[in-house]
């Protein structure tokens, strides 16, 4: 058996005496497209952050691309790519400036950056502007590029389509596939219910805590609901 | 003198090189809520910006309760509630502190505003003296929100509000927005959730800085040009692509568990489209598809309408 890109164990966060998120417990496989919902406020940034060596665990433990995300910080941050909820590329500096800069941080050498620059501004179409002109739906691109730049095996993508235009965001749903297809695992939030239907599985969070778990179509037939959409209305926020 | 709420004639603003706005013209009736959509760079914000005075029109004009928005700048923005795209909160101050700042630039405070702002606020107030910047993305926009509300404006001028917020608390916010437009306020609002254009009354399309059209939002799908098909199937990455090969696809799309395919042939039955495809499906190895004929939304329209060269079939 392969090992997980993803495994957690009762991980849990609790800042003063609330507790952001509550022993959560899941896997993801290599290669998977995984869907982490939730309502406002449930814990998704919270446990992203402490996936990917951001944010120290308050106990549990858990291990990304087989590292331990406390004590092995520094090979995760290799072995990761991750796109904020807020935008995460410098606005004030060019394309190919921040691509270089983020190249350095991910440890690629001068060779390799100058090499991906260019296949990078060829496939999105870009021109070496300001990243603070482009249109929104392009900038995100351009992060989730710039976030598989060093070929991560597992990528933390939190609400990369949050306020992007409906082709923009299919388009973006298409890159999420081609580097699924390409091995690279896929860890995403979203706020939009059709984009869950994209997903390998997902699960729900409430409260800090993962209220359920699996495929898109496992998960409507369990609860009886006719889309992900209904499935979040009926758990998201318990009555 | 139009005793339109929003009244618009042939509104131009430059940036440069840049036409943002170009020849933009509409009217929103008192108590109306009138949704924009269109793709980033669309020219909403701009438009937003003009709308509430912060941005002034190279050409054209406009006026907001029928005050000019060049010469009655101040009186207008006394009267509008305006929430930005890009909404500034106070970090170091808790959720209260900024709801309290907001309503006393005002000349108001929280509880004179309350019951506008209660079905949004309500989702936070038990974190109310928790610091901004502690709060989740949605949590900001919601408190946003209430910012932009707990002044009991005349207007709303909403740029993208539901950014970030989850599934549930949008349907809830515009079951708020109906009961604001109910009691007479206008709302001017735009989205990028194409559930939510369903919602308003009616809706512009805008691209490239003009309006493409302007209708309820329920007859922007009759219009579409082409036929439509639904398909549903396993592997359905493979099936997209494999379906934009097809001879005569025009578009494909994946809209949640379907895939929308449209016809390159205008007038053709869609029945005969699903049947053709369901024999090409089968001829590239997809068995098991399922395609129906359906009826074209907002949603296909919208897509129709704007420019994606990386989409098209060639
Ligand atoms: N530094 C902090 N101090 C106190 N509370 C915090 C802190 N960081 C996060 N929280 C709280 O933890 C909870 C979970 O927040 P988180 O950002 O993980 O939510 P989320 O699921 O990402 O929500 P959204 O969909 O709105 O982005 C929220 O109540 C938030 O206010
Ligand atoms: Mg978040």
């Amino acid at each position: 058996m392969t090992e997980p890109a993803i495994a957690v164990r009762d991980l849990t966060r609790r800042f003063g005496g609330f507790t952001a998120v509550d022993s959560i417990s899941f896997d993801v496989a290599p290669g998977e497209v995984f869907g982490f919902l939730g309502a406002n406020g449930a814990g998704k940034t919270t446990a992203i952050r402490m996936l990917i060596g951001l944010l120290a665990p308050t106990s549990g433990e858990a291990r990304v691309a087989g590292f331990d995300v406390v004590k092995q910080t520094e090979q995760i941050r290799h072995q990761i790519g991750y796109m904020s909820q807020r935008f995460s590329l410098y606005e004030d500096l060019t394309v190919l400036e921040n691509i270089a800069l983020y190249g350095g941080i991910y440890g690629l050498g001068a060779e390799q950056i100058a090499e991906r620059s260019s296949a990078m501004l060829q496939s999105l179409g870009l021109a070496d502007d300001l990243v603070g002109r482009l249109p929104l739906g392009r900038k995100q691109k351009l992060a989730f590029s710039v976030a598989l730049l060093h070929e991560p095996a597992v990528v933390f993508l939190d609400e990369p389509t949050g306020g992007v235009d409906p082709i923009t965001r299919r388009q973006f749903w298409e890159l999420i596939y081609a580097a699924a297809e390409g091995g690279t695992t896929v860890f995403v939030t979203t706020h939009y219910m059709d984009e869950a239907e994209y997903c390998d599985r997902i699960s729900i969070m409430v409260d800090g805590r993962i209220v359920t778990l699996g495929t898109p179509q496992e998960l409507k037939s369990k609860w009886d609901v006719p889309t992900i959409d209904a499935l979040f209305v009926k758990l998201a926020r318990p009555a | 003198m139009s005793n339109a709420a929003v009244a618009v004639r042939g509104v131009g603003k430059r940036f440069g090189e840049t036409e943002a706005l170009t020849d933009v013209s509409f009217e929103a009736r008192h108590g109306e809520l009138f949704g924009l959509v269109g793709p980033d760079g669309a020219g909403k914000t701009t438009l937003f910006r003009v709308l509430t005075t912060f941005l002034l029109p190279d050409a054209g004009s406009a006026t907001v309760l029928g005050l000019d928005v060049v010469r009655d700048l101040w009186a207008i923005r006394a009267r509008v509630g305006y929430m930005p795209g890009r909404f500034s909160l106070y970090g170091d101050l808790t959720v209260a502190e900024n709801l309290s700042f907001f309503a006393s630039v005002f000349g108001t405070t929280i509880e004179e505003g309350y019951d506008l702002i209660a079905p949004i606020y309500r989702q936070i107030e038990s974190f109310s003296g928790r610091r901004a910047d502690a709060l989740s993305g949605g949590m900001k926009q919601k408190l946003a929100l209430s910012c932009a509300l707990v002044h009991r404006p005349d207007i709303l001028f909403l740029d993208e509000p539901t950014t970030g917020v989850d599934a549930v608390s949008r349907s809830e916010f515009w079951d708020q927005l109906h009961t604001l437009r109910e009691s007479g306020l206008t709302i001017v609002v735009s989205t990028p959730y194409m559930d939510e254009a369903m919602r308003c009354d009616r809706v512009a399309l805008m691209q490239g800085g003009r309006i493409l059209e302007i209708d309820p939002p329920g007859e922007i799908g009759s219009r579409y040009p082409l036929p439509l098909v639904a398909v549903t199937g396993a592997d359905r990455y493979r099936l997209l692509l494999s379906l934009r090969k097809a001879p005569h696809a025009h578009a494909v799309y994946p809209f949640g568990s379907e895939l929308h395919y449209t016809d390159n042939r205008a007038g053709l039955d869609p029945g005969e489209v699903a049947s053709e495809l369901r024999d090409y499906a089968r001829g590239q190895g997809f068995g098991d598809v399922e395609i129906t004929a359906i009826a074209a939304g907002i949603e296909d329209s919208f897509m129709e309408l704007m420019p994606a060269p990386v989409q098209r079939a060639s």
